[in-house]
């Protein structure tokens, strides 16, 4: 078995699984959608971002197998989040404060 | 250190490959006749955005109409900002200098992604095709400025789909330029080229890189979102539709302001990169220079709405972004501080790259300095929106890359070309240039606090004074360019032969003939000594006593 293949082994992932991810990605945008016919003030936007973030991290780690990368691309992934996380935060700053 | 001088095989201008004529450049994977290929598209795209450049500058000598219509004048400085920043200053140093360099620098053979390096210039000239075809389709040039402001961006009737798809396409080919860019940086290193040992201009190309891999796509979606609202009516932007301008403004600047960072510092790379060479001492510094790149990268992208301050921003949005905006200067007065540091007690050799640079430093400094000024917050709402802002952002602009960009033509036109220019003419150009920039752009700052405000086609006689002064720097300014490109191109066929080394230079590219081979090096080199070893020049301590 080459070093290729071995590797794709290791990384397979039941369809069982993919299923299973893709129904919760599926619960996650309907909880999403039934949020915002709710008031819930200002903690509107913290829970859209932390629904939409943990989304994220399903898709990232699973579908596109960051979860078996090196740490070097982890780290690169991280620093491109991070970044997202600070532009929203600072742009907060205008709106959050009236 | 091993020297890779005596090549004998055929250098990258002479080289045989299976296509022929233009073929053989426009489809190379070659990082060098890649980087070749981006200066000429991009100075022909400077040339233009120059020539309208002082066409504005004519039709502002006299009050009311002196050449052109008000909106042949809106669309003219539309154009030239486009022109200017998407298509010249944010491709400029790093697409052309940073794909001829970068491997030869860190002792490569190529970048690690060529073929995604030749797709990057295909992308840019896609984008740029498309920007000039959008002149000439039914509608008109678009006249929303550079910037594209929401609302009138969606409600205009000119040709703004093509011009936002065009700077869509443009940063496609600077996210892939970046991302190839930070990979050759990780993954090729010569043996023995540790971070600390890369030379001071690859630190300034890894910097840009990150910027362009996270800033770029935020002003990809953004101008997306835009065509969207206008193609099918979506509220996004439109106050009408229920839409927010100011987040216009906030997603715009998250890219763009950081993107002026992807203009500046890799000029202030090449700095760090000529100075030592003609001071013919080591940097000053080194790892602090290197580390304020990376510190600009960051906090310069933390900054961007201090190009907002009028608009109605929270009190608390813009004290925090005042503060961030003074934080961003710390690193960049570091370099200057080092420049200066690296010049004192230095044997200094004048050279038109040396002048060059020289020009640049003066230049920058006011740039940044007004910079600063513009940071303020009470400052900031008088000057707003005036020719104040015209002339800093011109001084860090042109006066900084812009005159980088001339000291790196100059300095590397030798290994590029493997042809010495005649210095008199540069000097002269230089000269032209220097004078003539400053008396283009130094009355902006006074016109801009007696409160001429920018992009306006007329104005109250007042300030005609200073408008013709100004229009004279930009006659002078012009002339400059033509010398120093004439003398390029004159040089390009008659100049004497260069040999590898002709500056003393001591990072790798040096170490090559001039211009280089295909492959670059013989032998990958092995790296032992950091990349501005002057030591040889020091007084030794025995010697004073």
């Amino acid at each position: 078995m080459s070093q290729h293949e071995e590797q794709h082994t290791q990384h397979s992932i039941g369809y069982g699984r993919y299923i299973l991810i893709w129904l919760g990605l599926l619960a996650f945008t309907g909880i999403t959608v039934t949020l915002a016919g709710i008031d819930l003030g200002r903690w509107v936007i913290i829970t859209s971002l932390v629904i939409a973030s943990i989304k994220s991290i399903l898709v990232l780690n699973v579908f596109m197998h960051l979860k078996f990368e090196d740490k070097m691309f982890k780290i690169f992934v991280l620093v491109a989040v991070a970044t997202l996380v600070i532009f929203i935060s600072l742009t907060f700053f205008d709106y959050a404060f009236y | 250190m091993t020297s890779n001088v005596p090549a004998i095989e055929p250098d990258y201008l002479h080289a045989q490959t299976n296509r022929k004529g233009i073929g053989a450049w426009i489809f190379s994977t070659d990082h060098k006749r890649i980087g070749i290929l981006y200066m000429v598209s991009m100075l022909v795209f400077f040339m233009t955005a120059v020539v309208l450049g002082v066409l504005m500058r004519l039709e502002m000598l006299t009050p009311g109409k002196t050449i052109m219509q008000p909106q042949t004048y809106n669309t003219f400085f539309t154009l030239h900002g486009i022109m200017m920043i998407f298509l010249f200053i944010i491709p400029g140093l790093p697409a052309v200098f940073g794909n001829f360099l970068l491997p030869l620098m860190i002792g490569a053979k190529d970048v690690f992604f060529p073929r995604l390096n030749l797709l990057s210039w295909w992308l840019f000239i896609t984008g740029g095709l498309l920007a000039l075809v959008s002149l000439f389709l039914p509608g008109g040039p678009a006249d929303t400025g550079w910037t594209f402001y929401v609302p009138y961006s969606i409600r205009t009737t000119t040709n703004v789909i093509p011009a936002l798809f065009a700077a869509f396409i443009l940063g496609f080919s600077s996210i892939l330029t970046g991302l190839n860019f930070i990979t050759t940086i990780h993954r090729m290193r010569a043996p023995g080229m540790t971070w600390f040992k890369m030379p001071l201009f690859t630190w300034a190309l890894y910097s840009t890189a990150w910027i362009q891999i996270l800033a770029t796509p935020v002003i990809g979606i953004t101008l997306l979102l835009v065509v969207v609202e206008r193609l099918f009516g979506v509220g996004i932007f439109d106050p009408n539709l229920g839409g927010d301008p100011v987040l216009y403004q906030h997603l715009f600047w998250i890219y763009s302001h950081p993107a002026v960072y992807i203009m500046i510092l890799p000029g202030l790379g090449v700095v760090s990169e000529i100075l030592p060479v003609f001071a013919r001492r080591t940097i000053f510094g080194y790892k602090v220079i290197a580390y304020s790149s990376l510190a600009i990268a960051f906090i310069g992208s933390l900054v961007w709405a201090h190009h907002m301050f009028t608009v109605g921003m929270s009190n608390t949005g813009m004290f925090i972004f005042s503060l961030l905006t003074f934080l961003v200067s710390i690193p960049s007065a570091i370099k200057v501080f080092n420049w200066i540091a690296t010049l004192y007690k230095g044997s200094i050799k004048i050279e038109v790259p040396f002048l060059f640079v020289l020009s640049f430093i003066f230049q920058f400094s006011i740039g940044g300095l007004t910079g600063l000024m513009l940071g303020v917050l009470a400052v900031n709402i008088h000057v707003q929106d005036t020719y104040f802002v015209v002339g800093h952002f011109h001084y860090v602009m042109f006066g900084g890359t812009g005159f980088g960009l001339m000291a790196a033509m100059h300095f590397w036109f030798p290994k590029m070309f493997g042809k010495m220019f005649k210095k008199t003419p540069a000097i002269i150009g230089w000269l032209l240039m220097t004078i003539g920039f400053n008396t283009l752009y130094f009355p902006m700052f006074i016109l801009g606090y007696l409160g001429m405000p920018r992009r306006y086609y007329d104005y109250l006689p007042q300030y005609q004074s200073y408008h013709i002064v100004s229009t004279v720097g930009s006659w002078i300014l012009f002339i400059g360019i033509l010398v120093i490109f004439i003398n390029l191109l004159i040089s390009l066929k008659k100049g004497m032969k260069a040999s590898a080394n002709p500056w003393g230079g001591k990072t790798l590219e040096w170490t090559v003939a001039s211009p280089p081979p295909v492959e670059n090096f013989h032998e990958i080199p092995v790296v032992e000594k950091g990349p501005y070893d002057y030591s040889e020049y020091e007084i030794k301590p025995e010697l004073i006593k």
